[in-house]
């Protein structure tokens, strides 16, 4: 879908920024936010481009920059903390080989940290887009990306 | 052996969360059509007599929260409810598990607290990751337009009510009343300063109701089975149920729908099915990164929001992270000053030094400084000072682990 076909689903007022901005990332098959989209959506809601840029640098959730098609979040809250999930980044990294904050050269795969995905009970958890991944261990996260890379 | 008692969680695992008719079989939208034919004032009392008390952290009471939001600004034309579903307290899933398998409970308690005060718009402010609620959250609001139980003259009564689904984007500040406010406007999560509570000036400057799920799901079972059925759960002051969240190194981690007023011991042992290895039971974090630490010396103390006040704990979102001999104190700690620093918005000086100036404190402790005694006390101190000078709760929480930890687990720390 185009930006102004997306914009056009929402009422312009400035309560629905949050959700426009969310619908265009979710849009957008390198999941984040394009300059464009930023530009379009101030247009829109008859608001400075810097205050929408201010909003969606704001939130962890949105990105400016391009990411890989799956977006992993890894929990790094302290109940995955205390049941062994700091390993969990550094097998990741090792298998996707590239550090926290990056994305892959193929453009698979962007590697992030996220605080406590409330999946506490069967930690350490982590979520690749909108699916969560729990019980981690270092076979069950190779299995997991390369399950992944067949997509 | 103590047992649950599931009153809000009593559809779990037994409905089809996607399904009204299920939902409305099993004695769903009953509280509603009651509600709907009684004076609101009269579901505010019942609300109030039935001693419920807010569920997202504080405990404070809900009838009488709602009763100032009824009666502030008579002549505003519009009042609110906000649903906080925005659930980002490590260690606590109780609010996904009734999203995710019974939505139309807490949106069923929502439309019954819009209409007890009036207001006629309702946001659910949900969190951005949460994807198996939203999903959920978003039919079940679909399938209540449809059967007439939200939108326009709601089931003949007159009343009209639209709830909208807005969804966070990964900041845990925005679960703060105030903060979730500023972002439901389409603003950055910058807190506001109290008062003017939401009560009196809310979401676009209107009254405005801002409730937890948990709470919200109570609220039809107060008005269907009146409020002494309610009371005969939990204490004189701490009326009802709570599901903890029993997370850690237990046989069985989950979620545990109790009366209010059981013990540590009884819900790690008769329920969680006791240490999950062979080492015996160290410390237990209530109430998440906001929370306390505890040692065994607490574990036959009753969990009811004022007798662990009363003791120097806090019950907070009924998270219960449980950790064994030899799981380490001092590493908790980190991650909990951690998440402050990283999740403080930096708008204030208190709490953005103060979150950095503890996660440093707390690395030197294990880096070697020659008094690690004097250190502790110290970053303690910066923790009371935030406490008192921070502009919003967010940097009045780093002194609630810190403290005590530093309490019980001092050994842990100074090594
Ligand atoms: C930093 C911070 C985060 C919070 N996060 C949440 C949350 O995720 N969910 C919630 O219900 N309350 C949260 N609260 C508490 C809310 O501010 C508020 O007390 C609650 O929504 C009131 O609802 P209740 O009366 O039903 O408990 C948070 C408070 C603070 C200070
Ligand atoms: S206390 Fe912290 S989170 Fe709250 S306003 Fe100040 S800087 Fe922001
Ligand atoms: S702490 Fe990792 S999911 Fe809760």
């Amino acid at each position: 879908m185009s930006t102004k076909q997306i914009l056009e689903k929402f009422e312009p007022r400035r309560q629905n920024l949050l959700m426009i901005l969310h619908a265009l990332q979710d849009n957008h098959p390198q999941n984040y936010l394009t300059e464009e989209a930023l530009g379009e959506t101030a247009k829109h809601l008859k608001l400075t481009k810097s205050s929408v840029y201010g909003v969606a640098k704001y939130y962890t959730m949105f990105s400016l920059k391009p990411r890989g098609k799956f977006v992993i979040r890894v929990c790094v809250s302290a109940v995955c903390e205390l049941m062994k999930g700091q390993e969990v980044i550094g097998h990741l990294e090792n298998v996707l080989g590239i550090k926290s904050g990056e994305t892959t050269p193929c453009g698979t795969f962007t590697l992030e940290i996220a605080e406590c995905l409330g999946q506490c009970q069967e930690a350490p958890s982590m979520m690749i887009n909108e699916k969560v991944f729990n019980h981690l261990d270092e076979q069950k996260i190779r299995e997991v990306i390369t399950e992944y890379r067949k997509w | 052996m103590i047992k649950e008692t599931r009153i809000t969680l009593k559809n779990v695992g037994k409905i089809n969360p996607e399904s009204i008719d299920d939902y409305i079989a099993a004695g769903g939208y009953a509280g509603l059509k009651k509600a709907l034919k009684m004076e609101p004032f009269s579901i505010i009392d019942e609300v109030l007599e039935a001693g419920l008390r807010g569920r997202g952290g504080a405990g404070f009471s809900t009838g009488t929260k709602k009763k100032f939001t009824s009666k502030s600004c008579l002549t505003c034309p519009q009042r609110y409810v906000v649903v906080n579903a925005d659930e980002g307290e490590p260690g606590t899933f109780k609010d996904r598990v009734i999203m995710e398998n019974d939505p139309h409970l807490y949106i069923e308690g929502t439309i019954i607290a819009a209409f007890s005060i009036n207001a006629t718009k309702g946001f659910i402010y949900l969190r951005g990751e949460y994807t198996g609620s939203i999903d959920k959250t978003r039919k079940a609001i679909a399938a209540a337009y449809e059967r007439g139980f939200l939108g326009k003259n709601i089931l003949d009564s007159g009343f009209d009510f639209d709830l909208e689904l807005k969804l966070g984007a990964g900041s845990y500040l925005c679960g703060e009343e105030l903060t979730m406010l500023e972002s439901l406007e389409g603003k950055r999560g910058h807190p506001r300063i109290k008062p003017p509570f939401p009560a009196e000036k809310g979401v676009f400057g209107a009254p405005t109701l801002v409730n937890n799920v948990e709470t919200l799901s109570n609220v039809p079972l107060i008005i269907a089975n009146g409020k002494d059925w309610y009371r005969q759960f939990g204490t004189e002051r701490s009326p009802g149920t709570k599901i903890f969240t029993i997370s850690g190194k237990v046989k069985n981690p989950g979620y545990y729908e109790v009366e209010m007023g059981v013990s540590l011991r009884e819900l790690i042992w008769d329920l969680a099915g006791g240490m999950s290895g062979d080492k015996p039971f160290k410390a237990a974090l209530l109430g998440g990164a906001a929370g306390t630490f505890v040692d065994a010396s607490m574990l036959d103390e009753r969990m009811t929001y004022d007798n662990l006040r009363e003791k120097g704990a806090t019950l907070g979102s009924g998270a219960v992270i449980v950790m064994e001999e030899g799981d380490s104190v001092y590493n908790i700690l980190h991650n909990c000053l951690r998440f402050f620093k990283h999740e403080s918005c930096g708008k204030c000086v208190p709490c953005r030094v103060g979150t950095s100036m503890l996660v440093k404190g707390t690395e030197k402790l294990r880096n070697g400084v020659p008094d690690k005694r004097a250190l502790l006390d110290q970053m303690v101190h910066e923790s009371e000072i935030m406490a008192a000078t921070s502009l919003c709760p967010l940097g009045q929480s780093p002194i609630l682990p810190l403290k005590s930890a530093a309490r019980y687990f001092a050994e842990d720390l100074l090594i």
